[in-house]
């Protein structure tokens, strides 16, 4: 199936990604040519068939609740984009 | 010096023949000289590197050296390293210095390995090309104007262009095999689960997978020591005893069964490569190997079940960078909302921004059974086509990419044409096998390096004989090879063994 164009900005929405009007009609070709490599899969059979989430069929490790890290929260705040006391903070406009 | 195997660079430096600190300033005056041309490096800091360059010499003096001790090592820059920029070859991090350590990382400083420089790769390490990156595009030290492999392909380059002895890369899709073919050097993705990804910056988790390059099949093994481990910050880190990956290096090939799938032969592949590949796997069964039919049914669906399945996986990796706790943020925004979509706009690359909204789309409400469950049933049936060709073979022999290396800029806004190169090698990544790719000559009339790649069940380096094949881009054209093997035991090993050159 092809994308519409309000279906590529819901989607660029939904992602949390400005797609400005002059883009769109390119984002939506490249996206559908996309989509057209991808439909392959619909013409296989697959009834029966188990997914397979990952590469290994392996339970996921559970660790001991115990406190393993060090406080380096001025290590980690010292990245961020702005901060203010203990906070990372972000204006709002 | 610059062609010298690790193990010939270990015994320079422990007979003191040379320091850490003179083998550290030779790479970093080539990268800064005849190898800026190239852009693989988006940070290289003498400074640091020559600090830790003459701390592995206070270690070799007392005699507290390992085999990588004073070596230095380009890391791509999707691991991070405290006091290094760690940018992913995005502007969404390309202020982005990171408090702690990758674990392949701390394995490398452990070892006193040197850092030589963060290299160039395509953005979050989406591209078959390393031109998606934003600090420039990657060139193949073959020949400029064409690509060296994405997305390691600045680790590629470095080491084909002896700017670095070995690199680490990345490889989801074939990020460390592609690279390595088409820049005409050896490259490893280990099993999923070998090589920790902590610290290694995620692009699609359940296909990640760091390994290393090298100039021959034995270096990878010396590397592969160092990285490989279990981690318990990684739950999907394995957990089994450590094995030495050198020690089949002298094991003779006879009696190995290698498996030759027919649909790894047909449309689309080059004739040339095709014919390089043949006459390799011939060179095999001079040596004692034995060739074996097998098929693998489902593999020209493994490019679309990738292509839904990576895209799904990235574009929930990739909401972490939001604009509020690290990296990028939008100067303009109005409200909250507006600040996440323009940092994200404003900090992505195009074919990040295409993949995520792909993987937006596949899991959402109404087209997940469509795309991301059938794909990951598809993945299933993929797993299982190796399954039942390793009842038959030890490992499976073919190309890695269906040409050589292609023009800067020929596939950049063709997506679906730069997807289709990655045709044999995104079946490892999505069944979690090894694989390694090795050179096996050039095209001719042009120097460019042809691709064969191997997926096993367990990787392993052997060796029949002691001296080392390499390609050079000043000598031309010879050849190593290189196989990984599927051992009844469960066990890992490495093979290697050397035939003649391939001459094109």
């Amino acid at each position: 199936m092809s994308l519409t164009l309000p279906e590529v900005m819901r989607i660029a929405a939904l992602a949390r990604i400005a797609v400005t009007p002059a883009e769109a009609a390119g984002v939506q070709a490249q996206l559908n040519g996309i989509l057209g490599l991808l439909e392959q899969i619909d013409a296989v059979d697959t009834a029966g068939v188990e997914p397979m989430y990952h590469a290994r069929d392996v339970t996921l490790r559970l660790r001991a609740d115990e406190v393993t890290e060090p406080d380096r929260r001025t290590a980690f705040q010292a990245v961020a984009p702005r901060s203010r006391t203990a906070c990372i903070s972000c204006r709002r406009s | 010096m610059f062609d010298a195997s690790l193990s010939e660079l270990a015994d320079a430096l422990a007979a003191r023949r040379l320091s850490s600190l003179e083998l550290t300033r030779l790479f970093l005056d080539r990268i800064a000289g005849p190898g800026a041309a190239l852009n693989a490096f988006i940070t290289v800091d003498p400074e640091l590197s020559l600090a830790q360059a003459r701390a592995s010499d206070r270690r070799i003096a007392a005699g507290e050296a390992g085999p990588l001790t004073g070596i230095p090592v380009a890391h791509k820059d999707i691991f991070v390293a405290e006091g290094w920029p760690s940018t992913c070859g995005s502007r969404m991090l390309a202020n982005f210095a990171s408090p702690y350590d990758a674990h392949v990382i701390e394995r490398f400083n452990a070892a006193g390995a040197v850092i030589l420089g963060k290299t160039n790769m395509d953005e979050f390490a989406m591209g078959s090309s390393s031109e998606s990156s934003w600090f420039g595009a990657v060139r193949n030290p073959w020949d400029a104007e064409r690509v060296p492999g994405g997305s390691s392909g600045g680790s590629a380059a470095a080491v084909a262009a002896r700017l670095a002895p070995a690199a680490t890369g990345s490889d989801t899709g074939g990020s460390i095999r592609q690279p390595a073919a088409l820049s005409g050097v050896c490259g490893l993705k280990p099993t999923y689960g070998v090589v920790s990804r902590y610290g290694m910056i995620a692009f699609a988790s359940s296909l990640d997978q760091g390994g290393p390059f090298a100039r021959s099949a034995a270096d990878l093994a010396v590397l592969m020591n160092v990285m490989a481990g279990f981690d318990p910050r990684d739950s999907t880190s394995l957990e089994r005893p450590a094995e030495d990956y050198a020690r089949d290096l002298a094991r003779p090939l006879k009696g190995l069964r290698v498996g030759v799938p027919a649909e790894y032969f047909g449309a689309g592949l080059a004739p040339e490569v095709g014919s390089a590949v043949e006459a390799a796997i011939a060179a095999l069964e001079r040596l004692g190997a034995t060739r074996v039919d097998v098929h693998l049914p489902n593999a020209g669906l493994s490019v679309p079940a990738y292509y839904v399945i990576a895209p799904a996986e990235a574009s929930s990796n990739l909401s972490r960078y939001d604009g509020v706790r690290y990296g990028y943020r939008a100067a303009q925004y109005d409200g909250l909302v507006d600040m996440y979509c323009r940092t994200r706009a404003e900090g992505f690359g195009p074919e990040v921004k295409r993949r995520i909204l792909v993987g937006t789309y596949v899991l959402s409400h109404g087209y997940y059974d469509a795309y991301y469950l059938k794909a990951q049933k598809i993945r299933r049936l993929i797993a299982r086509d190796f399954a039942e060709a390793f009842a038959r073979c030890d490992v499976i022999a073919g190309p890695t990419t269906p040409t050589a290396a292609f023009r800067l800029g020929e596939k950049v806004e063709d997506p679906v044409q730069m997807y289709l190169n990655d045709i044999y090698t995104v079946a490892a990544n999505l069944a979690g096998l090894p694989a390694l790719s090795v050179p096996c000559g050039f095209v001719r009339g042009r120097a460019m390096p042809f691709p064969r790649t191997r997926p096993g069940a367990k990787v392993a380096c052997r060796s029949g004989s002691s001296s080392s094949a390499t390609t050079s881009p000043r000598r031309g054209c010879s050849a190593s090879r290189t196989s990984t093997s599927r051992r009844p035991t469960g066990t890992s090993a490495c093979r290697r063994f050397l035939g003649e050159g391939l001459r094109a």
